[in-house]
């Protein structure tokens, strides 16, 4: 099979997960820019990650053949702190002339504060202004539907915003509707313990449509799995779909959606 | 969408369905056993239990963990979630 992981956080893996998404059939992968697991202490901390992004990162997936996008933002739990978050956004017009940024994430609410909100707000006015993609974290557990519903009530009162060019990730079952109801794409994580499992992932296929949502593993540092997007297109096989259908949501629905930024390119 | 050649889904997820089920008796006995039963969580889990009986029984059951307010709250002071809604569970 061939498919896209449009949403895997590398730095925190090793180069064996690279082997192993090449060897099932990952033809590029995409990286949001996201929460280290502790707060920088400062702008220049970002500065370096958006350079580990946008060029080393590229260079160590392209050792194993395997290209290398991103996202860039600062995330929302390290938004709270308007003035860092200020110079960090500040930051990101330089970097979106990289070749490998597809555009502005992954930026959204975490605990659903005002704080958090403002910066979002700041972010899809960047987004705006330079025409770039989408990507949005919704909150976790708890505050994930009350979270998503604030997210795409704000991105759909901005008439300057093609809700096309916008995926609301994470998405669940008490979430996906309000989602695709209003026009955007939805993003489907696999995760051992929280969000999704691979069954559920294609329940919600199966119920809400599959036009336009995807898959992904949202690797990082956490409890989660390189390989899970590769394994729920097996759990897909196991209950009767055709290789066509399986290409569809796996590989030709993500690179739908990443080819609306001219970067996005599969050799 | 649906698959070409349709599989009986009792066949497919009936053994891990059982097991699951069996873990969380097992986790609600070993809870009750070292007296845990008023933790917030607890309490929140065994409401949504009642989601088992309603007729969307998955998006229930996380509506009964979700925080039910609109507004936004005034600054985030923890970064995690712990996966219900504190003020729901103490129904």
């Amino acid at each position: 099979m061939r498919y896209i992981e449009p949403h895997a956080h590398m730095v925190s893996r090793t180069t064996d997960d690279y082997v192993a998404m090449v060897t099932a059939g990952c033809k590029a992968v995409c990286e949001p820019a996201f929460w280290a697991g502790f707060d920088r202490s400062s702008a220049n901390g970002f500065y370096d990650y958006f350079c580990q992004l946008t060029d080393y990162e590229p260079k160590r997936s392209a050792k194993f053949g395997l290209p290398h996008y991103c996202w860039l933002c600062i995330n929302p739990k390290e938004a709270e702190d308007i003035k860092l978050a200020d110079e960090v956004i500040a930051l990101i017009p330089d970097f979106l002339k990289s070749d490998t940024v597809l555009g502005i994430g992954e930026i959204g609410l975490n605990k659903n504060s005002r704080n958090e909100m403002n910066v979002l707000e700041k972010h899809v006015n960047l987004a705006a202004e330079n025409d770039q993609l989408i990507l949005v974290h919704t909150p976790h557990l708890e505050d994930k539907h009350k979270g998503t519903k604030l997210i795409v009530d704000l991105i759909k009162s901005d008439s300057r915003i093609d809700p096309g060019k916008v995926l609301i990730d994470h998405v669940e079952e008490h979430t996906v509707k309000y989602v695709m109801d209003a026009g955007f794409w939805g993003g489907l994580t696999l995760y051992p313990e929280s969000k999704c499992t691979s069954a559920r992932a294609i329940d919600i296929l199966e119920n809400f449509g599959s036009e336009r949502l995807w898959m992904n593993s949202a690797c990082d540092w956490g409890v989660s799995v390189p390989l899970s997007v590769p394994y729920a297109a097996q759990e897909m096989r196991r209950r009767g779909y055709d290789d066509k259908t399986i290409d569809r949501i796996f590989y030709r629905n993500p690179v739908e959606f990443l080819s609306q930024c001219s970067n996005f390119k599969l050799r | 969408m649906e698959p070409k050649e349709k599989q009986n889904t009792v066949e497919l997820y009936f053994m891990e369905a059982r097991a699951k089920l069996i873990d969380i008796a097992a986790f609600m006995d070993r809870v009750e056993r070292d007296g845990h039963t008023e933790d917030f969580r607890f309490k929140a889990f065994k409401y949504a239990l009642k989601s088992l009986e309603s007729e969307n029984r998955v998006q229930d059951v996380l509506m009964s963990f979700s925080d039910p307010t609109d507004e936004l709250i005034p600054a985030a002071t923890i970064k995690a979630a712990c996966g219900t809604w504190p003020e729901e569970s103490q129904q």
